[in-house]
């Protein structure tokens, strides 16, 4: 059994114990509803970060997506047409990132930070900081209707994951993405064009940010420019304490599930023990540390 | 040096159009300012110069300021003393550079990483110990570090003087200093040519912790408040300096002189937004396109070196 599975039972054992309300039917719902959004991030982070690469633009950019979403709902728009612009801003924002990397040569970290700027100060400058509100019924709606008895988020996290691990394990494209991480000149000499599948990489982490929109304006009702600030630090989290590393080429999607599920369950469990939410943030940043490290220490054995 | 050269032109020009467009920019009061604000900038992009110069990244800085100037505000209340709240602050900031530094150095982590890891684990700290509260009002001694006056000219100002002198006599004439242009340059070939990497990389990852805490003090006397999230919009201006001011991003290249013209540029820029009336809200667009503008910039003129090698 991987080290992430271990970590999330210990993790499941320790909150029961502690706290009886924490292992109850409407609180394990609640852990589903606040693991979608970051599901939906961590897919795309998982492929980036076996790519040797980095996104540190998804919150900011899901935060943009978000408000252009919920700015075209309020003014009068369908929810086909809001999405379709949630998407085309993450899809925009995701290509950039990959022209910057890929074409440009800028480091994967310095890049991302850069758009990260841009899309927050986009994503504020328009809205003045403050959240788009009055965006009609049918999105919160959609938010709250089931599918056989599941919640909308969930569903749509759960088919997200389903096409990434199809994509990833069984299509061209999938095996492509480990030979970038570790083994890049060899595909490019075996005549793929490297570049364009690397960009592709990069385009999806926008696009799947923009997905992400959609549920996080629908749990809050409104387009939140800076809610999701940081929201990237906790996918990158996840895909890292899901065994996926940073050299090599070595991902594991499964992992990165069981990743956002250790980190969900981490907040949730420290939420129920009424540990403030600052040092639950704290916390994930210390697990980051132990999972490189423990990566390390694998790398050198 | 013609790199130098190019910058400071680009800084004149800057300076030209704006004091053509706007009537409050050439003035003594105004220019000071830019100093003043550059001089912030400055501080904390100085020592983010030595850890890129060595080919690694601090992503931690920003945080790294936040926490020290709650640090040192706090200690200032609790003991009424500036000394004691000044070695607090100071204090603060080198341990956060040693452990970032051991972070790379003894575990071996991914420098950008493992800082932007310290980042969150930093963020975290300073909201649960300020739980939402502001420190402020402190002694008019203390204040002096950052609004303070010395024949005409704000006292931080005295301070990036100081450091870009002693920093650039540290970098380019101790044994130290050229130890880190070669493992930025090509770690395993300094390693061995007998250059003890490790601590060389600790002491400039502790030095980016050290000049975080100053910084931290220069601004917490600006500001005369200390709230949780005072740091937040400080790393993207520093790396942008850092990297306008033509310090390679792949380690080895580049210098504090450059930082400093390098924060003043940027300075500049977001004073000019500020005279023509656009909303501060632009300006981490601002400073986003600016910090890959500089990345850019540094991968042209890196391959064009290669070319002419």
């Amino acid at each position: 059994m991987p080290g992430v599975a271990y970590l999330l039972v210990v993790e499941l054992i320790v909150f029961s114990a502690l706290d009886r309300s924490f292992a109850s039917g409407p609180n394990v719902l609640n852990i589903g509803l606040q693991s979608a959004t970051l599901v939906l991030l961590a897919l795309p982070m998982t492929l980036i970060i076996m790519s040797e690469g980095l996104d540190l633009s998804m919150g900011a950019v899901l935060g943009l997506a978000g408000v252009v979403l919920a700015s075209v709902l309020v003014r009068g728009g369908g929810l086909t047409t809001a999405c379709a612009a949630a998407l085309a801003v993450g899809a925009i924002f995701g290509l950039a990132n990959g022209l910057l990397v890929v074409g440009v040569g800028i480091p994967p970290f310095i890049a991302t930070l850069g758009t990260l700027g841009i899309a927050q100060g986009l994503a504020v400058a328009a809205t003045g900081g403050r959240s788009v509100v009055g965006i009609g019924e049918t999105l919160p709606t959609l938010y709250a209707s089931r599918w056989f008895g599941v919640p909308f988020s969930v569903v749509i996290a759960a088919a997200a994951y389903l096409v990434f691990h199809v994509v990833l394990y069984y299509t061209r494209f999938g095996t492509y993405v480990f030979a970038i991480g570790g083994h890049r000149e060899s595909l490019t000499l075996a005549g793929v064009r490297t570049s364009r599948y690397h960009v592709g990489i990069y385009a999806l982490g926008g696009v799947m940010a923009g997905v992400g929109a959609l549920l996080l304006t629908g749990r809050m009702n409104a387009g939140h420019p800076i809610a999701s600030i940081g929201m990237e630090f906790e996918a990158i989290a996840a895909v890292v304490v899901g065994g996926t590393s940073f050299e090599r080429g070595n991902g594991w999607l499964p992992g990165t599930l069981l990743g956002v599920l250790t980190i969900g369950v981490l907040r949730n469990g420290l939420n129920v023990l009424a540990v403030p939410s600052s040092l639950q943030s704290a916390s994930i940043g210390l697990l980051v540390i132990a999972a490189l490290l423990v990566d390390s220490i694998r790398g050198r054995g | 040096m013609i790199a130098i050269g190019a910058r400071i032109a680009g800084v004149v020009v800057l300076g030209l159009a704006l004091a053509l467009s706007s009537d409050a920019f050439l003035t003594a009061n105004n220019l000071l300012n830019v100093l003043r604000q550059a001089s912030l900038t400055f501080l904390i992009g100085s020592g983010v110069t030595l850890v890129i110069l060595a080919a690694g990244l601090d992503l931690s800085i920003g945080a790294n300021v936040g926490l020290s100037a709650c640090v040192a505000a706090a200690g200032m209340k609790a003991t009424g003393s500036i000394a004691l709240g000044v070695a607090a602050g100071l204090t603060c900031g080198t341990a956060i550079g040693l452990v970032n530094g051991l972070m790379v150095t003894l575990l071996r982590l991914p420098p950008f990483i493992a800082t932007y890891g310290m980042l969150w684990v930093l963020h975290g700290i300073t909201y649960w110990y300020m739980a939402g509260q502001t420190i402020y009002g402190f002694p008019q001694g203390f204040r002096l570090i950052g609004s303070g006056y010395l024949l005409g000219v704000p006292v931080p100002v005295y301070l990036m003087a100081a450091c870009l002198a002693v920093g650039s006599v540290f970098v380019r004439y101790t044994t130290y200093g050229h130890e880190i242009y070669a493992i930025g340059a090509n770690a395993e070939a300094a390693r061995l040519s007998g250059v003890p990497v490790r601590a060389r990389l600790n002491l400039v990852y502790t030095l980016s912790g050290a000049m975080a805490g100053l910084a931290a003090l220069v601004y917490l006397a600006r500001l005369n408040s200390a709230e949780a999230d005072i740091g937040e919009p400080l790393m993207l201006p520093a790396i942008a300096a850092v990297l306008i001011g033509g310090t390679s991003l792949f380690g080895g290249v580049g210098g504090l002189a450059g930082t400093m013209v390098g924060a003043i540029l940027l300075t500049l820029v977001l004073n000019g937004m500020n005279l023509l009336s656009i909303h501060s809200n632009w300006q981490p667009l601002v400073t986003g396109v600016i910090v890959l503008l500089a990345a850019w910039l540094d991968l042209v003129t890196r391959r064009r070196i290669e070319a002419h090698a």
